[in-house]
């Protein structure tokens, strides 16, 4: 079996699996029992102050018959005491000290209270302390969470305060509510971080109530911004874990997170440069046991793939993310339709003839409705590949046009050159 | 026989005999796949003899685990294969699945349970290394039958480092598997793949070898640390009626055993063929009787429908294949001169309850009728192994004539353990799988002291980590 072990800023956890700062590690006995069931690690549920959350919390985004697809929460950091949660982090790195024990903090903002949280967590045992400048709703409007973490002076000046008095490493959790998520990343390494942690929730509104006009979730009637996570945006999290990760100024270990729910995920995210994962809207689903699967589905592919350790992908995937000026303006590919797996719906049709490039025809001869590309029109926009509901129906089928690959970039430089220079690419009709 | 069916063409027979239930094409396996709710403590592995982590295994599909997936089936239910191919699982997981109870149709668990399995054999050179040898641990075990009650106990207790034989008097290993079910459900080389698992752990065979007759009790008795008994049924049960020895008459478990290893145009069917009796096996045998080609299949029972133990899927699929039902009729006398020719049969109405607490039928003074017919076939149920069990194996059988074994399948013989039909009178396969299981761990606490009943926790680990230190903890 190959070793699953990693190490991220210093932290060793026996696996890439840990729980995100969320409801699934809000108490000690929780995360034990997560910890037999397999995850590696976990982040406790951010310690704040006295914090009273609101009843009814969540919104759920369900798409067909999948639930869940989104969920938006309006939760603060935890209700429980400060004093009961610091005893049983104590108690719980005590009986695993193998697993990567993290601890969340959102603390007032002055740089004494900061100061005094993190050194009481020192004394707990725990193996970091994750800064919480994220949470979308609620904390902000008190100066904490995604206050902090949209502007990065405020971000580096307390990543320096807590960094300062640490004595574990120090990881920043960043909140994807920003138009440039790498200028925070470097605000939290200017201050000292020993790694970051993305995404945090996106801000969100799930809904209005058509009778009584409430936002979702609603509180006696009424509703506010909340925060979105679970598979639904797991695309925003793989484009900012990967920004970090290719900006040379970032440079320190992530941990990423956002709609992780398989194995998959884990390996997309790690191709992306990050070292660790971190999990909550799919354990909310459906329990700790999914981590099974996990660790049995990465250690077989990671076999199958002849690597040896779970580290050997990382960041495999970053080469390939090139600025849209790089891409090669001269590859070509258009849609094909294996007739024998078409089942009549037509709906490429009609995506094509509305939505894209007037591209599909249909033949109706012998009764049978066989739609047909219409390949010179043919863009190879992909999308009637993705409206068919018969996998490998429709596929992109590569053209061998014999011309040179050539990017944006490359034909200013050769126009500047020679004005005349052959554009390159296709005409649209 | 008198008039035999009329051969079909190559092209016909392996129509009729295609696969009842085809494979999933793979995209449509993962989005079956992806309607499973992932249930906690799922009624889907609850209502599995042999608790396979049924969410578990389907959460892997859609992850594309594959190995996972046909490991977590095989930890549970070493036949898995032929228990996704001939389970009636509308009575067992898909009859549990929730969806049943919001009026939807439940996740097909066979099909993507063949889904994986067919994975596993299709990629064998691969797959195989999941399973290996373990390291020896001195014991030795005898299973008598090659049946999937042993398969499933010698794969196990091998797996946990015992030296185990399987003693079969067939030519083929796989007992009823290979010899028995429905060819349109398995063939019997799909049900060797199976067989190949088993012997890749190390487990011994030896065929064409009956134990009481070629081998005695006594000297396996005295070469073994336990023995499992795994010997199944009998023939049919006898009709006792006038005719019964006429060309033509033929017990059912014989005419489908002639059909897994002919070719079928060598398989021998009348035009007009009578079943006789209402089970399982009566269906197997009408359908595909039919599927050879007879004109005419009629199957006769004493009783009503509502009595008739046949599943009903598999009443539907005769009802498809357009057998004629006859109920409240038995048989009286089988007519012919030379060959069968037809039979005697007597309307029934049904009484007071009898011992089985069905209402027991009764003939109608004068309502005799004769039905036309070339072939005969019985299928009143199997004969225990009464006497073989008593006298040969010297071991207790409960007044219903199967195995007496208490709740660890120990027998009246401390050393023997028993399962599968033998015990539970004539199940399935999934049944016996989960006795061979379970007699086991039995086998292993009874030598090593070592209580290992982990059901639906079976690890592979585990196993490996038994079979590799001899000394068992679970972490
Ligand atoms: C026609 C038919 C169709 C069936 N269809 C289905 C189905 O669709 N689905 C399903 O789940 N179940 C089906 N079953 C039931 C299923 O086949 C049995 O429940 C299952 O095979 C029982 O396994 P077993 O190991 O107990 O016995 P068997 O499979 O009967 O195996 C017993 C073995 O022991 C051997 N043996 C007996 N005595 C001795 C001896 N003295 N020495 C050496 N060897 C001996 C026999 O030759 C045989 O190989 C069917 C049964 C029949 C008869
Ligand atoms: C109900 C709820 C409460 C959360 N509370 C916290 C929190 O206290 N601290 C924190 O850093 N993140 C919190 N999060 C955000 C998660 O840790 C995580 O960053 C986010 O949900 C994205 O991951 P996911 O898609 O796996 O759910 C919370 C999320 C949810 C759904
Ligand atoms: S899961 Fe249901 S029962 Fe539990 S806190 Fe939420 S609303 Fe209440």
């Amino acid at each position: 079996m190959a070793d699953l072990s990693v190490t991220i800023a210093g932290i060793k956890s026996p696996n890439p699996f840990w729980l995100a700062s969320a409801p699934p590690t809000n108490s000690g006995a929780q995360i034990q029992r997560a910890f037999d069931l397999g995850w590696g690690g976990a982040v406790w549920k951010t310690l704040s102050g006295p914090i009273i959350n609101v009843s009814s919390r969540l919104g759920s985004l369900d798409y067909g018959s999948a639930r869940m697809m989104g969920l938006n929460n309006i939760e603060l950091t935890t209700g429980r005491s400060w004093k009961v949660n610091v005893k049983e982090i104590r108690e719980t790195k005590r009986k695993y000290p193998k697993h990567a024990l993290l601890v969340s903090l959102m603390i007032e903002s002055k740089k004494e209270a900061w100061q005094e949280a993190v050194k009481e967590m020192n004394d707990t045992g725990c193996d970091g302390i994750e800064l919480n400048f994220g949470c979308p709703h609620g904390m902000c409007e008190r100066g904490m969470g995604a206050a902090i973490g949209q502007v990065p002076e405020y971000t580096q000046m307390i990543t320096e305060w807590a960094t300062e008095v640490a004595e574990v490493p120090t990881i920043v959790k960043l909140t994807p509510n920003v138009t440039d998520v790498t200028h925070i990343a470097r605000a939290a390494v200017a201050g000292g971080a020993d790694g970051i942690s993305l995404i945090n929730s996106v801000g969100s509104l799930m809904g209005v109530n058509l009778d009584t006009f409430a936002p979702l979730p609603v509180v006696d009637g009424k509703g506010t911004h909340g925060g979105y996570c679970g598979p639904a945006v797991k695309p925003i999290a793989l484009n900012m874990v990967s920004a970090c990760a290719r900006d040379p100024k970032v440079g320190i270990p992530i941990s990423g997170i956002g709609g992780i729910s398989t194995w998959q995920d884990t390996v997309e995210f790690m191709a992306l440069g990050a070292t660790t994962v971190q999990v909550c809207t799919a354990v909310m689903h459906y329990g700790y046991r999914i981590v099974e699967d996990m660790i049995d589905g990465l250690s077989n592919w990671i076999d199958e793939k002849g690597y040896r350790r779970c580290t050997d992908f990382i960041g495999k995937a970053l080469p390939n993310i090139l600025d849209w000026g790089d891409l090669n303006l001269n590859y070509k590919v258009v849609a094909r339709i294996n007739s024998n797996l078409c089942i009549g719906c037509e709906l490429c049709h009609v995506a094509a003839w509305d939505g894209s490039h007037q591209c599909i025809d249909i033949e109706t001869g012998n009764g049978h409705r066989v739609p047909v590309i219409n390949e010179p029109q043919c863009v190879g926009c992909n999308l009637c590949m993705l409206v068919c509901p018969v996998n490998g129906c429709i596929t992109m089928v590569q053209q061998d046009t014999g011309k040179k690959p050539i990017s944006w970039r490359q034909y200013q430089a050769e126009l500047a050159k020679n004005p005349k220079f052959e554009a390159p690419g296709y005409v649209e009709h | 026989m008198k008039n035999l069916a009329p051969k079909l063409s190559d092209a016909e027979y392996e129509k009729n005999f295609a696969d009842i239930t085809p494979p999933f094409p793979p995209h449509n396996a993962t989005l079956e796949a992806k309607r499973c709710l992932f249930c906690f403590d799922a009624p889907c592995t609850r209502a599995c003899p042999t608790h396979i982590d049924i969410p578990a295994f389907i959460k892997k599909i859609t992850s594309g685990n594959m190995r996972g997936s046909a490991n977590k089936i095989l930890d549970a239910n070493i036949l898995g294969m032929s228990c996704a191919r001939v389970c009636p699982v509308g009575s067992l997981c898909e009859g549990a699945c929730v969806y049943n109870e919001r009026d939807t149709e439940p996740i097909q668990i066979g099909r993507l349970q063949r889904f994986s399995i067919d994975w596993f054999y299709a990629n064998w050179d691969k797959t195989k290394e999941m399973f290996k040898p373990a390291k020896p641990n001195g014991k030795k075990v005898a299973c008598i039958g090659g049946g999937p009650s042993s398969l499933s106990c010698a794969f196990y207790l091998a797996q946990l480092g015992y030296a185990v034989t399987i003693y079969d008097k067939n030519d083929k290993p796989g007992g009823l598997n290979t010899y028995g079910i429905a060819r349109y459900k398995m063939s019997a080389e799909e049900a060797l793949k199976e067989v190949k698992l088993v012997e890749h752990v190390g487990v011994k065979f030896k065929q064409n070898c009956e134990i009481g007759k070629d081998v005695k009790v006594e000297k396996l008795t005295k070469d073994s640390d336990a023995i499992f008994i795994g010997i199944g049924l009998g023939q049919t049960e006898d009709l006792g009626i006038p005719g019964e020895d006429l060309p033509g008459v033929v017990d059912a478990i014989t005419f489908i055993d002639e059909l897994k290893h002919k070719k079928l145009r060598d398989v021998r069917v009348g035009r007009r063929v009578a079943v006789i009796g209402a089970g399982n096996t009566s269906v197997d045998a009408a359908t595909q009787a039919k599927r050879l080609g007879a004109e005419m299949v009629m199957v006769l029972y004493r009783r009503t429908e509502a009595e008739m133990p046949a599943y009903n899927y598999e009443y539907e699929i005769a009802k498809k294949d357009r057998c004629v039902y006859y109920f409240l009729t038995a048989p009286k006398r089988i007519i012919g001169k030379a060959a069968v020719e037809g039979i005697e049969c007597v309307r029934m109405k049904l009484g007071k309850p009898d011992s089985s607490g069905r209402p027991a039928p009764e003939p109608v003074p004068r309502s005799e009728f004769v039905l036309e017919c070339d072939m005969v076939i019985k299928s009143l149920g199997q004969k225990k192994q009464r006497d073989f069990v008593q006298k040969v194996l010297g071991l207790k059988t409960d007044d219903r004539g199967r195995i007496a074994v208490d709740d660890t399948l120990q027998t009246s013989n401390p050393k023997f353990y028993a399962g599968g039909d033998c015990v539970n009178g004539g199940r399935e396969v999934v049944n016996a799988v989960a006795h061979g299981k379970r007699a086991a761990w039995a086998i292993h606490k009874r030598i090593t002291g070592e209580d290992i009943d982990l059901d639906g926790l079976w690890k592979n680990e585990t196993i490996r980590r038994v079979a590799n230190t001899a000394k068992h903890q679970y972490a």
